[in-house]
């Protein structure tokens, strides 16, 4: 018998029991529709926050207080979360220490709301330096102006806030010159941000600035930062400045073993690899998951096959009388099998490409997140690879079940 | 032994055993049938006589004794070489009619085709040449569901024909048909061996049917009881009686 010919058998064979064949594959195309949906998410998940990390800017390099975590069940941050202060901006500062470093700001974060003439609102509140907004991340201000660094120095109660911000507290009226109510202290808003977005880890619409030193002083009671954000002259040479920063803060501190150090480094290089070992570790999860259905799946196929080659006891016994070899009714039956479970693959990846673009829709207009959708091809070919071989490998058993039927006994067979 | 015997049967025995429960079905056959010769089998349900039709069709396998085909031991012959002949030297006519169900008339008829080396192109001819041949060239895409039972057993012996088989073994043709179909099977199995020159192996309960053929072995309990020529044949032509 050819193999077009085992095929056309095969085909015919299913045709005949058309719900049956369906139902059998119903496992196989849920396995195959979650791989595509997960490597078709995780690839768009994975571009967006790569995307973000990407406005990061390449030479930008971000000082933070603690230990670097080194798992989830880490707390070194919280050890030494004081760790971080003036006299270590001072010495980062100084050109003779790190030499490529161009801009250098502190930041914190101060949790709460911001509020005006009753209305209330919850932005990003930072305590944090224009100028370095707008030279590391394009954002600028648009109406009024920048408080400068002679406001910082003074602990002056000003705000620049983003064009959200500004509407929600303001509407159509000009936000520039009135005054917001930050945890009960009065500041004036001298400039409002040209609309922007989502840049790096800050939606800048959604932000307001305060000079680091008031929000230190005044909002928070504390003498150290969050963190020190500082930008290198060239991304050749962030590497180098990592080295000097780290060297000039082991000197502030008296630490001698980079072990014992109480603050760390982030690069946009580090967050791309650890953001990619965390969605690497993910996707290998979710895999392990999801090749258990795809056996559970596959035994599922093997079942109904066995069931089916019991029933067709007779036909298999009349195709043996008539001059079928053992290796034709394998063929045939191991081509069902494969047949069906390709066939649940290719709806599975129809089904998974068009769940994750509704998905990839849905994210982009209700949440309004920067998702484009990607047809993971490599994943299609996996999963009807990995279709066809649960076919093969749980086809094999019944067909050779099949097989060894003496004619005899299926011809009897009632 | 003569140049023209086909099938060679010596002290054949068969013997089915089922949870240490012995069930001799055959216990000692011996005879000859000639190439072209058209033997009935008769006896009781229960004598042998399915038995002697699936050995003699390599469907089953006998337990003593001797079985040549061509001269050659049954057990000198390799599983291929046993699926071969069945394809292409016998061809089976069964009482339940063993057609594939929700597949259509041309299909049944070309399913032996699709295990020997007849090529493509020649297959559908050949399979609408014994279709004709069975009276059924109207029905060639009717699903055999819908067939009735003299119409199934027509498609039944085309599909054993289709391959040109020296052998073809008929277990009980008629034994699912009313009188007048069964008739009609009768004398197309007569044309096969007087016009056609195939060897034919016609199992019957029935004296009427078995005296179409030209010889008669009787079988009692797995031994022969008698192994006689018929001397008047029914034909054809003499129309239908009963």
């Amino acid at each position: 018998m050819t193999i077009q010919d085992s095929f056309k058998t095969a085909l015919n064979g299913l045709k005949t029991n058309k719900s049956r064949s369906a139902l059998t594959i119903l496992g196989i195309v849920i396995g195959i529709t979650a791989i595509i949906l997960m490597m078709s998410i995780g690839q768009g998940a994975e571009n967006l926050i790569l995307d973000e990390i990407g406005g990061l800017g390449a030479e930008t390099v971000v000082v933070r207080p603690g230990r670097e975590p080194s798992g989830p069940s880490d707390f070194g941050e919280t050890l030494f979360a004081d760790s971080l202060k003036e006299r270590d901006v001072e010495a980062l500062s100084r050109k003779s220490n790190v030499p490529h470093l161009v801009r250098i700001m502190p930041a914190l974060i101060v949790p709460g709301a911001v509020s005006y003439e009753g209305e209330t609102y919850r932005p990003t509140i930072l305590g944090a330096s224009v100028d370095f907004f707008s030279d590391t991340f394009d954002a600028y201000v648009e109406k009024g102006v920048a408080y400068n660094d002679a406001d910082i120095k003074q602990n002056a109660s000003v705000a620049v806030i983003g064009s959200k911000v500004a509407e929600e507290l303001f509407g159509f009226s000009d936000a520039v010159g009135e005054n917001i109510n930050i945890k009960g202290r009065k500041f004036r808003v001298v400039g409002v941000f040209q609309e922007r977005g989502q840049v790096a880890f800050f939606n800048i619409d959604d932000l307001v600035l305060v000079p680091y030193t008031t929000a230190q002083l005044y909002l928070l009671g504390i003498d150290y930062y969050h963190e020190i954000i500082t930008k290198v002259d060239d991304p050749a040479n962030v590497a180098r400045t990592v080295r000097d920063i780290e060297l000039t803060l082991r000197e502030v501190h008296n630490i001698t073993n980079p072990d014992d150090d109480d603050f760390f480094v982030v690069t946009q290089e580090g967050i791309v690899k650890q953001v990619q070992t965390i969605i690497g570790a993910l996707t290998i999860f979710l895999s392990s998951v999801v090749a258990i259905a795809l056996v559970v799946g596959g035994i599922g196929v093997m079942n109904i096959m066995l069931v089916s080659v019991t029933e067709r006891t007779r036909e298999i016994g009349l195709r043996k009388a008539i001059g079928a070899t053992d290796k034709d009714i394998i063929s045939q039956f191991l081509f069902e099998a494969v047949t069906l479970t390709a066939l649940g693959g290719i709806i599975g990846i129809i089904l998974g490409a068009t769940f994750s673009m509704i998905a990839s829709i849905v994210l982009t207009r209700v949440y309004d997140l920067n998702w484009a959708f990607t047809f993971p091809v490599s994943a299609a070919a996996l999963g009807l690879g990995v279709s066809a071989l649960v076919g093969l490998v749980f086809g094999i058993y019944p067909a050779r079940q099949a097989a060894k039927k003496s004619p005899i006994e299926a011809l009897r067979y009632e | 032994m003569e140049d023209d015997v086909m099938i060679e049967v010596k002290n054949l025995e068969k013997t089915y055993y089922n949870e240490d429960v012995e069930t001799p079905a055959l216990r000692g056959v011996s005879f000859n049938i000639k190439k072209g010769e058209f033997v009935a089998i008769m006896g009781p349900s229960g004598s042998g006589k399915s038995t002697l039709l699936h050995v003699l069709g390599f469907l089953d396998r006998h337990t003593k004794g001797i079985y040549k085909l061509d001269g050659k031991s049954m057990d000198d012959y390799t599983k291929d070489e046993i699926a071969r002949l069945r394809n292409e030297k016998m061809g089976f006519i069964f009482q339940q009619f063993n057609l594939l169900p929700r597949t259509t008339v041309l299909d049944n008829v070309m399913l032996p085709l699709l295990y020997s080396n007849v090529s493509k192109f020649d297959r559908k001819k050949i399979v609408l040449e014994a279709i004709e041949s069975v009276g059924l060239s109207h029905r060639i895409y009717h699903e055999s569901s819908q067939l009735s039972g003299g119409e199934k057993q027509r498609v039944a012996i085309a599909r054993a024909l289709v391959n040109n088989p020296e052998i073809i073994f008929a277990d009980e043709p008629t034994g699912n048909l009313d009188s007048k179909s069964g008739q009609a099977i009768m004398e197309i199995i007569e044309d096969l061996n007087e016009k056609k020159g195939h060897t034919i192996i016609l199992i019957t309960h029935e004296t009427y049917t078995a005296e179409y053929s030209q010889r008669i072995i009787r079988f009692l309990d797995g031994v022969i009881e008698s192994d006689e020529k018929v001397n008047r044949r029914h034909r054809a032509h003499d129309g239908f009686r009963k």
